[in-house]
């Protein structure tokens, strides 16, 4: 179950040791802009979007049908992101904002519902087979040598934009008007719609931005991850853990534990390549067993 | 024996359900509904010990599936092992299954004491997590477990009582006895005061402890109690699938297992297995058109919670109740005005 040598030896082999941190440093990035729409949904609205991970598999599979017609990569990680809005907006004003007021498990209830459609409706669109897109036409460039290690050029594009889209919407959330707007509508809706200011409005943009965000993670997961119904699924449960090991709400946090388990991941599947779930679990039990607020949250639970 | 102790009516409820269980078995030609119902009774199992975490406790557990998946690998790893059956002979399918339901419990002991110390959604993930850890420890011993194949090759079954569980009727029994012998626990323990005082922790536990009770000892021993059930749920699978897989203690069966809750009633004993049934019957009629069953699940669930606001047997429950509360106002109405119409008339 455990192969040490392999892993010693990768971590004494520059050139192994280059490419299982940029294969660490795109998965890490990838769970970084998943987990920051969690985040952004949960911190605001006060919602646990259970159905995040079904707007990460719509922006995989609108990206692969853009690339399809356009042939355009960049375009089609816009069409991903735009598609995840749109469904996460209609998603937000026909289910989720009806029960905002109930308990915990009737939202996770209506968020399973939209997944189990989801799932269904895209098999029915685009058929239950693994689907592959391919490295885009842009990247086909000849990898970076980096001390002896290969970093396909892909890889830096993939984590750059993930990491300055996850920050700018931050930056929104904190410092733009309509962050503000959103954020003192989330502390009293009433008084905030005295102000004549449309508060379901705000909301519904305010979701389709954390949707956004999981669907451009999507597109930009399709060239290295096969698309498959179920894909959301796996991605949903890793970025929730980044959010319990960085700690609830809180953005350095996710971004550390985010990199944390990408490297867990490259580097578990060199040592122990079974056993690679098992050790992010393991991770998360240590974390909620002796520090449950998280590595860099705050909030004090109990 | 006081006959109508509420202990001694759920048991005498319990053993008319099993006496009518047989009769059922002995008069039904077929096999399709008893194997059917086995499998209903393995999901009801647990989805009614879940329920005792979730409905009646308030701990909304998100790794439930592991301790039904223990049962069943505690049971089947125990009967492939031929030293075992051969030592045991007839004995070991009930050995097997005290063996299943005693280690469960112990798992969810261990599980409970380090759970039962968070509360809320911290305490939801660390039961995913364990859940998960397990799903990865059954993956990476394959030589023991079989990996992803899962237990695969059979579970060998000798006969006991003169039941031999190949045969359907036999194993329905048998599944029948396991399933009632667990519902009968958890009514047991929601009728008794270790009942009411889960559902004070459910409704404030800080005014509970300030009562004197150890709280934390109570949620831990409900945990334990629910692991151990779901742990004869996950026997009752084994037995009728002949196998155990990874899966059964997947995220996805956790899942189901809250929503079949939800859908069924989160309020009443009986509901969520009437969700068990409702899902099992949404999902093979669907099957008769389609193979996206998951398309009208959710779209029933959709329905539930956007129409009906809440499960559907606390729908039922809410719907008699206002139907009596409004022929109990129009009662009161017609008196009232029976009375005033007097009171004109004396006046006149």
């Amino acid at each position: 179950m455990l192969n040490i040598d392999a892993l010693m030896n990768c971590f004494g082999n520059s050139a192994c040791l280059v490419t299982q941190s940029a294969t660490g440093l795109i998965i890490g990035m990838l769970l970084f802009l998943v987990a920051s729409g969690v985040t952004l949904i949960f911190g605001v609205l006060h919602v646990v979007n259970f159905a995040h991970g079904a707007f990460y598999m719509i922006g995989a599979y609108a990206a692969y049908s853009a690339y399809g017609v356009t042939g355009n990569y960049y375009l089609s990680v816009l069409a991903g992101a735009v598609a995840a809005a749109i469904v996460g907006v209609l998603f937000e004003r026909l289910a989720i904002s009806r029960v905002y007021k109930e308990n915990l498990l009737m939202q996770l209830l209506v968020c399973y519902a939209f997944v189990l459609i989801c799932d269904d409706a895209v098999k029915i669109i685009w058929g239950a087979e693994y689907l592959a897109m391919g490295i885009p036409s842009e990247f086909r460039v000849p990898p970076l040598r980096i001390a002896g290690g290969v970093v396909p050029p892909f890889y830096l594009f993939l984590a750059g934009s993930a990491l300055a889209v996850a920050i700018l919407s931050v930056i929104l959330i904190r410092y733009s008007r309509f962050g503000k707007i959103v954020r003192a509508a989330a502390e009293n809706a009433t008084m905030v719609s005295v102000l004549g200011i449309r508060v379901p409005l705000y909301f519904a943009a305010l979701f389709g931005l954390g949707c956004a965000l999981a669907g451009m993670a999507g597109a930009l997961a399709a060239p290295v991850r096969s698309l498959t119904p179920g894909m959301g699924l796996s991605i949903l449960i890793e970025s929730f853990i980044v959010t319990v090991i960085g700690g609830m709400g809180s953005i350095p946090g996710a971004l550390l534990a985010a990199i944390l388990l990408g490297f867990t991941r490259s580097f578990g599947s060199v040592g122990f390549p079974l056993f690679v779930d098992g050790a992010m679990f393991l991770m998360m039990v240590v974390i909620l067993v002796f520090r449950p607020q998280g590595l860099l949250g705050e909030r004090m639970v109990r | 024996m006081n006959l109508a102790h509420p202990f001694v009516r759920a048991a005498g409820l319990a053993l008319v359900c099993f006496v009518l269980l047989i009769v059922l078995a002995l008069v039904y030609p077929g096999t399709w509904l008893l194997d059917t119902l086995t499998g209903l009774f393995a999901s009801g199992l647990l989805v009614m010990s879940l329920h005792l975490l979730v409905g009646y406790t308030g701990l909304v557990s998100f790794g439930h599936a592991a301790y039904f998946a223990s049962g069943g690998y505690i049971f089947g790893m125990f009967l492939q092992t031929p030293d075992i059956v051969a030592a045991f002979g007839a004995w070991s399918v009930p050995v097997a299954t005290l063996l299943a339901l005693l280690g469960t419990g112990l798992f969810a002991l261990v599980v409970g004491l380090i759970c039962a110390r968070l509360s809320e959604i911290y305490f939801a993930f660390l039961t995913l997590a364990f859940q998960m850890l397990l799903v990865s420890v059954i993956q990476g011993l394959v030589q023991y477990t079989g990996g992803d194949q899962g237990l695969m090759g059979g579970i060998p079954r000798p006969e006991f009582l003169g039941l031999d569980m190949v045969q359907v009727k036999d194993r329905f029994v048998f599944s029948a006895f396991l399933f009632l012998a667990g519902v009968l626990v958890i009514r047991l323990v929601t009728l008794s005061s270790l009942g009411a005082t889960l559902r004070m922790v459910r409704d404030n536990e800080v005014r509970t402890a300030f009562l004197g009770v150890n709280t934390y000892r109570v949620k831990v021993l409900a945990f334990t109690i629910a692991g151990a059930v779901a742990g004869l749920g996950g026997v009752i699978l084994a037995i009728l699938t002949s196998a155990a897989y990874p899966e059964w203690a997947g995220w996805a069966v956790s899942g189901e297992a809250i929503f079949t809750i939800m859908l069924g009633g989160l309020h009443s004993f009986y509901g969520p297995l009437v969700g068990v049934v409702v899902m099992r019957f949404i999902n093979d009629v669907t099957l008769i058109y389609t193979t996206h069953t998951d398309l009208a699940k959710g779209v029933a669930i959709l329905f539930v919670v956007l129409v009906l606001r809440r499960g559907i047997l606390d729908w039922i429950i809410d719907l008699r109740a206002a139907r009596r509360g409004r022929k109990e106002d129009d009662n009161v109405s017609r008196a009232l005005s029976k009375a005033g119409k007097e009171a004109e008339d004396a006046a006149s």
